[in-house]
């Protein structure tokens, strides 16, 4: 999708954790997870719901803070900076290069404001210099761009529907110029035929502002359409982090086996071979030992319960938390069934 | 939906509606809330230009008239034709078995109800200095024994529904400015309770615990003892609402402190932190326009409380005390049972406190219902 050739380093994202502590017990949402991110790239994150994806994804942000960890940001002509700990004089500047997307387009629009004002906020936020009059013509230019029918800017959020919602959202997060966007499950409140009309809208965006996502979603197939490397995530973990062709072709990991297994092919021919998770998901606040899948993973020995697998780099970009992921030979999905092919 | 059938004019409207419009319209079609509001609105209005549409000032009396039953006025006179509203002059007998004062009319002089009488002087809405009321009678032949006492005169012989008409101007503002003033600082100290949580949350609702657990009828038996008696009794009396509102924003508070909790997850405020707009603009654009709806319910439900609060400590006498005039004040005269039993007209300020307080309820009943209009 993007230039290959030119690798910037835009983020890195360092032993990032976040646990939400309680009276009784600590919820680990986001452990040790660590990935870089170059420029104009699309990111992929994958998992299960409640495997942390989104917690991830306000971290970066910093809407929430994070308990430990580092995310570098290489600004465009400034040395790097630990986004997570800039004070907040520094915050006001760089603020505006790392935005998102939220993933409700219901509730992440205040009701009571006119999209106007919604797509303004950030710029009045962020410039508080620039003229009313500037501000409503760069309100109007990224309206357009996204796809809004410029008319219809007074109206209130309620007037509009899911798919021109989530165009609002993502107005908001482009109005000011940002660099990387995290995009938290952008279109998985959508239907499918507006999934595609945004996911498009989305790539055309980055083309044109070189953008880099962070694109977070549950759903393999989107992520798969659009990302260049994906991460996936089990139980606040990242178990594995690739190229998305490789990742989906060739896993590494048990558990991206199991996903890719289960990623549906548009063809009422193929046979699909599901394999199957068994068991839930462990609580978070009390995970298993040793490998957190171990107590789900077809490829289990004695090994798995009693250490923790590193992260490492097996392959050039590859990256696999897993004891065996070298010995292990498993099934990916397969790019000659279906559609896919057309996919890049 | 334009596939259908063409955009009325009606769907535009809804597409632009703000919150407000949406809420206004919902309330619109609530027909008690809105007749409760007319109502009010009547009621301010009269409290407004009391001393215009009251026949007699505060200061003036009639020893005949002492505890007069209302007057009865006539259309028709004795041949039956109709000659237009009057009211002959009362006299009574003491009736020696009962001690009862028998009333009767003296047909001697017809006194004719007039329009824009000429009466005493007074401030119109403290500007203009006129002598025009509402209404009055004219004698017949000049006669000026004779008083128009609507719902009857009180123990000194003063008009009660003159005296009803300067009580609401207290009874009906009082209670505003209490509840006003909890309302600010209800939301105020809500608001930090409810955006930083932690310690700060913590201090604010040991505070409103240990406020709200004091008993507010001692509280007030205390206040009014300490208050000077030089102070003038309405100013004495506001005073007092001051001090009770700085006690009663507890409640309000909390319903803020809640409604932030709830709003300070919603996405739209996250979004609001990401795109960098400060904690104080996220509050006043974004949390208290949020739960705004809310707040105006519970205003509407709060003021009839207050002057059900101002009424009944007026009635124990820690409130207003006479010469000053609240509904509370009347209905303090009214405590023997004497009055009940023999001048059952002077509890009629109860029905306008009645009156009063149903339609805030009704009223708040119906902006509740509008108060969420996208649902």
């Amino acid at each position: 999708m993007s230039e290959q050739t030119e690798k910037k380093k835009i983020l890195e994202i360092k032993n990032l954790t976040k646990d939400f502590p309680s009276k009784k017990v600590t919820v680990h949402a986001v452990s040790d997870v660590s990935f870089e991110v170059n420029e104009g790239e699309t990111i992929g994150i994958v998992g299960e719901s409640g495997c942390g994806k989104t917690t991830l994804g306000r971290c970066i942000v910093r809407a929430i803070p994070t308990t430990s960890g580092e995310v570098i940001y290489y600004p465009a002509d400034q040395e790097a900076v630990d986004f997570l700990k800039i004070d907040k004089k520094r915050m006001k500047e760089l603020r505006k290069d790392i935005q998102m997307i939220f993933q409700n387009p219901y509730s992440s629009l205040d009701p009571r404001m006119t999209v106007l004002d919604i797509i303004k906020e950030p710029l009045a936020a962020n410039f508080p210099k620039m003229s009313k009059k500037e501000m409503e013509e760069k309100v109007m230019d990224i309206a357009g761009k996204v796809g809004l029918n410029v008319s219809y800017l007074k109206r209130y959020p309620h007037a509009f529907s899911g798919g021109q919602r989530q165009r609002i959202g993502i107005a908001r997060a482009l109005v000011i110029n940002p660099r990387v966007i995290v995009c938290d499950e952008a279109v998985s409140a959508l239907d499918v035929s507006i999934q595609a009309q945004v996911i498009n809208l989305l790539k055309d965006l980055q083309s044109d502002l070189n953008l880099t996502y962070i694109f977070i979603s549950h759903d393999l197939s989107v992520v798969e359409h659009i990302s260049d490397k994906v991460g996936v995530m089990y139980l606040g973990r990242m178990v594995e982090f690739s190229e998305t062709e490789a990742l989906f072709s060739k896993p590494k990991h048990p558990y991206t086996e199991a996903l890719m297994s289960a990623v549906p092919v548009a063809d009422p021919e193929v046979k699909m071979e599901r394999i199957p998770l068994e068991g839930e998901v462990p609580n978070p606040a009390n995970p298993p030992s040793g490998c957190y899948f171990h107590t789900r993973c077809r490829y289990c020995q004695e090994k798995c319960s009693q250490a923790m697998p590193e992260f490492q780099e097996i392959e050039p970009g590859h990256f696999v938390a897993c004891h065996y992921a070298g010995e292990l030979s498993l099934k990916g999905f397969d790019y000659s069934k279906g559609e896919e092919k057309d996919g890049e | 939906m334009s596939l259908f059938h063409k955009k009325t004019k009606t769907d535009e409207d809804y597409y632009l509606a703000s919150q407000w419009k949406l809420m206004a319209r919902k309330l619109a079609h609530h027909k008690l809330a809105r007749f409760s509001l007319v109502l009010l609105a009547i009621l301010y209005l009269l409290a407004l230009l009391a001393p215009f549409v009251a026949p007699y000032g505060l200061e003036s009396y009639d020893s005949t008239y002492k505890n007069s039953k209302p007057a009865t006025v006539h259309f028709f006179d004795e041949d039956g034709s109709f000659v237009g509203p009057y009211i002959y002059a009362m006299t009574y007998v003491n009736n020696p078995e009962t001690f009862k004062r028998d009333w009767s009319e003296d047909t001697s002089e017809k006194y004719y109800v007039k329009l824009f009488v000429e009466g005493e002087e007074y401030k119109l809405l403290g500007i203009f200095t006129t002598n025009i009321h509402l209404y009055g009678v004219v004698g017949e032949y000049g006669g000026t024994s004779a008083k128009l006492m609507i719902f009857g005169g009180d123990s000194l012989g003063r008009d009660l529904f003159s005296r009803m008409l300067y009580g609401s101007q207290i009874s009906l503002t009082i209670p505003l400015v209490g509840t006003l003033l909890s309302f600010i600082m209800g939301i105020i100290l809500g608001s930090i309770s409810g955006y930083f949580g932690g310690w700060v949350d913590d201090i604010i609702q040991r505070i409103i615990e240990v406020l709200s657990a004091l008993p507010t009828i001692p509280l007030w038996m205390a206040l009014s003892a300490a208050i000077p008696a030089s102070v003038p009794v309405a100013r004495m009396y506001l005073y007092i609402t001051v001090i009770i509102s700085f006690i009663s924003w507890t409640g309000l508070a909390r319903v803020v402190r809640g409604k932030f909790i709830s709003l300070k997850n919603e996405e739209f405020i996250m979004a609001a932190q990401v795109a960098g707009v400060s904690s104080a603009k996220i509050m006043i654009k974004h949390m208290v326009p949020g739960f705004m709806s809310y707040l105006i319910v519970n205003l509407t439900l709060g003021i009839p409380s207050m002057i059900i609060g101002e009424t009944s400590m007026s009635y124990l006498g820690l409130g207003m005390r006479a010469p000053a005039t609240s509904w509370g004040v009347l209905l303090q005269e009214t405590q023997d049972i004497t009055s009940l039993a023999q001048y059952p007209w002077r509890l009629i300020p109860l029905a306008a406190v009645i009156l009063t307080v149903l339609a805030f309820n009704f009223l708040g009943d119906g902006v509740r219902d509008a108060a969420d209009p996208y649902k």
